[in-house]
């Protein structure tokens, strides 16, 4: 089946990785700028990742058929930084024009200070005023549930701001609903331990339903799983779901979200623009 | 469109039965394995205060994921002053606050 992930950390995979993906049925990953594992020293540094996501992995993708596209942002896990958020925001805009930036992501919170919520608020703000959609990391394991109403509740201060060209991603349980029943998208992202399984996405799916959901593996640099969202349709076929329902999780939502942007080309679209 | 599990309840027990009898083994093997440790370690550490919780939580009917969810989550809902670490821990710390209040 084929399928899309909207939340894949390549530049932290090796070309095996695409190699599984691009078998398991993935035609179009994208990539939302995050933190490296460790903090980078200067804006400097975020200038030539941004590099590597806009030009180099796009064509590293390409040589397994698969479409890369990318977000820009300063990092919720380096954001606390307020000095060097300030410099980072300001080279973001020079990398909104190339062809495959979709939007401003992953921004969001991690510990939840009040400089993560500063430089967060700020990159809505950016966001907005560039005319550009939103992908949004909600922080882990206890700090969730905090970080999420937070970061709803820092959105909901931006009146002009359209909740459906948000998604809110990493969502689990207990915040699903606070996110769609604002208007957001929610991403469920298949992590080994600090997510959800695929079972409890399957569960997620059987609770709440199919709408504005998309699914994804956040494949990074530490323990995950690149093949996560195949996973995730053995485990809805293991459930006897329909073929439809499935396809519409991993593929017509993503479609649905990411289609917005007018650069998000997929299938039948990319065809006929490459025709031109 | 309707996204009910299309098992049927003996379905799953057939089909998920093993995989979480093994998980609760895990469990318990965790659990004797502390207590060799330090059998009174678990009531001093948050963690496991919180995880005791949820095995608790685990004889409710009904809603048990989203107690446990709520059980381990940090309630507040004032940002942090200042960046204490980088991670979080997966329990929050409610005994600590209590103490302080």
């Amino acid at each position: 089946m084929k399928y899309i992930d909207h939340h894949a950390h390549m530049v932290s995979r090796t070309t095996d990785d695409y190699q599984q993906m691009s078998l398991t049925g993935c035609v179009a990953v994208t990539e939302p700028a995050f933190w490296a594992g460790w903090d980078r020293s200067r804006a400097e540094g975020f200038e030539d990742y941004f590099r590597q996501l806009t030009d180099f992995e796009p064509r590293r993708a390409a040589q397994f058929h698969i479409q890369h596209y990318t977000w820009m942002a300063m990092n919720p896990k380096e954001a606390d930084d307020r000095v060097l958020s300030r410099e980072v925001l300001k080279r973001i805009p020079n990398f909104l024009d190339k062809p495959t930036v979709l939007g401003i992501g992953e921004i969001g919170l991690n510990r939840v200070t009040r400089n993560e919520v500063e430089t967060y608020t700020e990159q809505v703000e950016l966001a907005l005023a560039h005319k550009q959609m939103i992908l949004i990391h909600t922080p882990h394991l206890e700090d969730k549930l905090k970080g999420t109403r937070i970061s709803i509740e820092v959105l909901r201060s931006f009146p002009t701001l359209e909740p459906g060209r948000v998604l809110v991603d990493h969502a689990e349980e207990h915040t699903l609903e606070m996110i769609l029943d604002q208007g957001y998208w929610a991403g469920l992202t298949l992590y080994p331990q600090t997510k959800v399984s695929a079972q409890r996405a399957a569960d997620i799916v059987e609770r709440f339903g199919p709408e504005r959901i998309c699914i994804a593996g956040a494949c990074d640099w530490g323990p995950s799983d690149p093949i996560a969202v195949p996973r995730f349709i053995m485990e809805m076929r293991r459930r006897r779901h329909p073929e439809e329902l499935i396809h519409r999780l991993v593929y017509e939502n993503p479609v649905q979200f990411l289609g917005q942007s007018a650069r998000f080309k997929i299938g039948r679209q990319l065809e006929a623009s490459l025709a031109q | 469109m309707s996204a009910a599990s299309p098992l049927s309840p003996k379905e799953l027990v057939d089909e998920y039965f093993i995989e979480n009898r093994t998980k609760i083994l895990e469990i318990a093997a965790f659990l004797d394995r502390l207590d060799r440790a330090d059998v009174s370690y678990a009531s001093r550490d948050f963690r496991m205060k919180a995880f005791n919780e949820a095995l608790a939580a685990l004889r409710l009917k009904g809603n048990r994921l989203d107690s446990i969810q709520m059980l381990l989550s940090d309630p507040t809902t004032t940002p942090l002053e200042a960046l204490d670490r980088k991670s979080a821990l997966g329990a929050f710390d409610r005994w600590q606050e209590e103490s302080r209040s």
